[in-house]
């Protein structure tokens, strides 16, 4: 097999072991100390309670952690089922440790992950980030069942968030690849997510291994990859999403670089699709959906706007071939407002006239997605100021009619994009 | 006496028909090559402007900035400019064959210079070239990390890096040609010494107090950043 060639013969060696299994638990780790053993056991407990008679195997992808992460899913003991269960597993469950190369980053784990549910024959997989701090047996069931049982063949999860939490998400990516694939998915770049054994060897044969976008977000071109491959998509509930320490640490241009970088390829890759796609509908959820009170986020808005200002003012030689004029004219009116009101469909111009830039390589594409993060400040602080005594229904409906300004603009994305340089 | 005088005329006016006879179709040789080497470089441009077109030879530059660099130095696309230098490469080529067809010995020596100081004026321009190229793209790329990063003045930063490489590589490319090669060596290297010993005296003496205001907004603020929003 193909796939064979770039795992680690140890590796190969367990996979041999273990044989076949139903279910497959990938994760994927680097320095998470402080969480990694309460992650293996809430997953460990999940597959006894919600699968007992499946064969299952937990996969470990470490990407060199220098803080003992590896021995720690080696060594991390099995959790006493009876006293939490009352029962006893039924199945061995297999653990599969290796490493990948961090510098070729998340795809190069994501890639190995698949390979072993492939050799596995595993019929069912999930991915389980361990920095996500509230992980519960119960996401086992969520994530697994209707991939499982009910013959969907991608899950993305669906969290409940503070309202201010995952605004990159909200204002760009979710509401293109509604626009663009047809589908409304709330967390495109779910860190949580599964996949049939058949979507499993759609991936493997995907030509996207090497390139960039796979080293730092494969999460959203799996989600459009799926879509594009009218793959059977769904969504699941998983309740409050709570975020290690140590998981926020990238500059926010480079996040804007990274994942908006990804999304614009993923439409390069999947332009025959989108460009004919029409409509949007919303990708069906598992789960009983419920409202919590979730520790607020300090919002510091102090630099938000100057930065925009700036940015607008300094940046004019790099936005003005990027932008359309009337939108470039449009921002310069609003950075001039003492309070910025960016409104919904400027905001969506911009991102369709960033896109079609990005295609047309305008400029470096780096310094494409460097320049829309002043922008996104913009419009962030006039969301956060629009927002600031709304609640998390009413932020929630107006991510809403964001997304439905970005479906209802879609032909300007298409004009955007097939425009001659 | 007389008979003298009109044998010596006729005997200067001999030697300068002579003279005249053999310079005329030299002359004429050099009208004619440089004639046809100007059709011959008009035709090429032509031809490779049309080929360049063809394989969309500018769209190659967009993305590095070139196209834009060029446009604001008023000067035409890449695929016209190249086009454009070929014609007056071939052309000089012609010119100066059609000069070594005149066979003036003085003429001779000075053209050789030319044609061996060709190739290291070709290599010059493309150091050149190369260094605007670079240049442009670490200014812009410094342009966007200082915005981004809120520092103050980011054009005027993003304006330095780019006023040093382009010194540098026009540096470089005078001292291929082999212009002062000592004289711009020296004044390169005591410029760029004096500007980073001042940089380095404005900033530690002069500002000391706004290198500790910039370290403590730098740390202090980007604590209060990671305590804000969340956009992932």
């Amino acid at each position: 097999m193909s796939e064979e060639g770039f795992l680690p013969d140890d590796f190969l060696r367990q996979i041999m072991a273990a044989g076949e299994v139903d279910i497959l638990v990938g994760v994927r780790s680097l320095n998470n100390r402080d969480t990694i053993q309460r992650i293996i056991s809430a997953v460990r407990v999940g597959l006894v309670k919600y699968f007992p008679r499946e064969r299952a195997a937990l996969v470990n992808l470490d990407g060199g952690s220098t803080d003992g992460t590896p021995d720690l899913v080696k060594s991390a003991a099995a959790p006493d089922f009876r006293t939490l269960l009352a029962a006893d597993p039924l199945r061995t469950m297999h653990t599969l440790t290796t490493t990948y190369s961090s510098i070729r980053g998340k795809g190069d784990a994501l890639h190995a992950i698949l390979a072993a549910a492939d050799l596995l024959r595993a019929k069912a997989c999930a991915l389980v980030d361990p920095a996500t701090e509230s992980i519960t047996p119960e996401w086992m069931d969520a994530l697994i069942r209707p991939i499982y049982r009910e013959g969907f063949d991608f899950l993305a999860p669906v969290y409940r968030r503070y309202k201010f939490d995952g605004l990159l998400i909200n204002h760009i990516l979710s509401p293109m690849i509604a626009a663009a694939y047809g589908c409304e998915i709330e967390e495109p770049l779910g860190d949580q997510s599964a996949f049939s054994h058949r979507l499993a060897a759609h991936y493997l044969n995907q030509d996207a291994w090497q390139q960039d976008l796979m080293r730092f977000a494969p999460e959203i071109w799996m989600t459009a990859t799926a879509l594009a491959g009218d793959f059977r998509l769904c969504q699941a509930f998983l309740g409050p999403k709570l975020h290690s320490a140590k998981a926020s640490g990238t500059a926010l241009a480079s996040t804007i670089q990274q994942v908006v970088g990804s999304l614009f390829s993923c439409l390069e890759m999947h332009e025959s699709y989108w460009a004919s796609h029409q409509g949007s509908r919303t990708a069906p959820l598992f789960g009983f959906v419920y409202d919590v009170d979730l520790p607020p986020l300090r919002v510091n808005r102090k630099r938000t706007l100057s930065k925009f200002q700036k940015g607008v003012e300094e940046l004019t030689s790099i936005l003005e071939p990027v932008l359309s004029q009337p939108t470039f004219r449009h921002i310069r009116e609003v950075a001039r407002l003492p309070e910025v009101g960016f409104p919904d469909e400027l905001w969506v111009k911009i991102i369709y006239e960033f896109a079609g830039a990005f295609h047309r390589s305008v400029i470096n594409r780096d310094h494409l997605l460097q320049a829309l993060t002043p922008l996104y400040l913009g419009r962030i602080d006039s969301f956060l100021t629009e927002n600031h005594k709304s609640g998390a229904a009413q932020v929630r409906e107006k991510t809403k009619q964001l997304c439905a300004q970005y479906v209802s603009l879609k032909t300007y994305l298409i004009e955007r994009w097939n425009a001659k340089a | 006496m007389a008979d003298f005088i009109v044998k010596a005329l006729a005997q200067t006016l001999h030697t300068f028909s002579a003279m005249v006879a053999r310079f005329l179709p030299r002359l004429l040789a050099l009208l004619i090559i440089v004639v046809v080497g100007w059709i011959t470089a008009w035709l090429l441009k032509v031809i490779l402007r049309r080929v360049l077109a063809l394989v969309r030879f500018n769209s190659l530059f967009d993305s590095a900035g070139l196209t834009q660099l060029l446009a604001k130095a008023a000067l035409p696309t890449p695929s016209e400019l190249l086009a454009r230098l070929v014609f007056w490469v071939v052309w000089l080529i012609f010119i100066l064959f059609g000069l070594a067809a005149l066979e003036i010995a003085a003429l001779q020596e000075e053209l050789s210079r030319v044609f061996l100081l060709l190739p290291q004026l070709f290599v010059a321009l493309v150091i050149l070239f190369v260094g605007l190229l670079i240049a442009n793209f670490v200014s812009r790329a410094t342009l966007l990390a200082a915005v981004n990063a809120d520092s103050p003045s980011p054009r005027l930063i993003s304006a330095m890096v780019r006023f040093v490489i382009i010194t540098l590589a026009g540096t470089m490319a005078l001292e291929r040609v082999g212009l002062g090669r000592g004289v711009i060596l020296v004044a390169f290297s005591a410029f760029f010494g004096a500007i980073m010993l001042g940089l380095a005296l404005a900033f530690g003496l002069g500002g000391r107090d706004l290198a500790r205001r910039v370290l403590e907004r730098h740390f202090l603020e980007k604590k209060e950043e990671d305590q804000g929003i969340s956009h992932l």
